[in-house]
């Protein structure tokens, strides 16, 4: 099992903590999905953070905090390091967005603030693209983790692009690999962990779900299955019919 | 002196940022920046607060 720098995932579930319906809700979602990480973020103090934090601190999980919402590399490594304050962590995901409607990472920006980071001691955990030279240069820039979209975040698309998604875990063999955004289902999830991928991240599919803790369980549970799956080698697909059943013994009967 | 406190304007008597937070009853696990530049909470007693100043102070809150 890779490491998240040095961290072996409880489970490989890492859940986000917005939009649920309520507090009760979301800390029950967690409860029954034994999702091993949370993520959090920084916002204005507006006397709802500290209830917040206790809630989150008595689940026991690991806290991953996160720039979401930073346009600019100076937004962000501020953003980081008051969230290291905050949160007591080295960790970090790093959002730095590019694009307002897709929300897609600007990857030149988050590799020089990747590599920023990093040298003043951050576990960054990159926020990217499924494009390979990309994932390299965060590499170089001393991150140990790649996390590339699935779809855009929020859009419940699933693995947009399996074919580069795959492409990154054949090109990064030892590198821990997170997809993180656009799972909608259950089956994107255990997709993504079938191509051998070490985590999955994801908030609105459960938090928005009709029954945000039925589905927190549904995504435990596939991304479990897609787990063991890549594990147990699964058999390629074929175009023509190959019986399972033996002929040999068949009884003559017509 | 006036300063903007997450980006509301206000009148305050506190000259350091350590004071400010005492003043506005921000008493929690806080994260602050004055002036778009991080101030870690060991350094906020001794950062003086001049007029004009833009000072945030974050909290945890949901994220994903």
């Amino acid at each position: 099992m890779r490491a998240f720098y040095g961290t072996e995932l409880p489970n490989p579930l890492m859940l986000g903590t917005a939009q649920y319906p309520s507090p009760a809700i979301l800390e029950q979602a967690f409860r029954a999905s034994g999702a091993g990480v949370a993520t959090v973020s920084l916002r204005r103090e507006s006397g709802a953070g500290q209830t917040f934090w206790s809630m989150i601190r008595d689940l026991g999980v690991l806290v991953l905090p996160n720039t979401a919402g930073c346009h600019t590399v100076k937004e962000a490594v501020t953003t980081a390091h008051m969230a290291r304050e905050v949160f007591g962590t080295p960790w970090i995901k790093l959002e730095l967005i590019g694009h307002t409607d897709s929300l897609q990472p600007d990857v030149f920006g988050l590799v020089e603030a990747a590599r920023i980071l990093t040298e003043d001691g951050f576990q960054v955990f990159p926020y990217t693209t499924d494009d390979l030279i990309v994932g390299e240069r965060l590499l170089a820039a001393g991150c140990e983790v790649l996390m590339p979209w699935g779809a855009p975040i929020g859009s419940g698309r699933g693995l947009n692009n399996e074919y580069a998604l795959r492409a990154m875990r054949a090109e990064f063999p030892d590198v821990p690999l997170v997809v993180d955004a656009g799972i909608g289902l259950p089956s994107h999830a255990a997709r993504a962990m079938e191509l051998g991928y070490d985590a999955v991240l994801l908030n609105t599919a459960v938090a928005r779900a009709g029954d945000p803790v039925e589905m927190a369980c549904a995504m435990a549970l596939a991304i479990q299955a897609g787990q063991l799956a890549h594990r147990a080698d699964p058999i390629e697909a074929r175009d023509m019919a190959s019986a399972s059943t033996p002929v040999i013994g068949k009884a003559f009967l017509s | 002196m006036k300063i903007v406190i997450n980006g509301e304007p206000r009148e305050v008597e506190a000259e350091t940022l350590a004071a400010l937070l005492a003043e506005c009853g921000l008493s929690g696990r806080v994260a602050t920046a004055v002036n778009e530049s991080f101030v870690p909470s060991s350094l906020r007693g001794a950062h003086r607060l001049h007029d004009g100043d833009r000072v945030e102070v974050l909290a945890p809150m949901q994220g994903g």
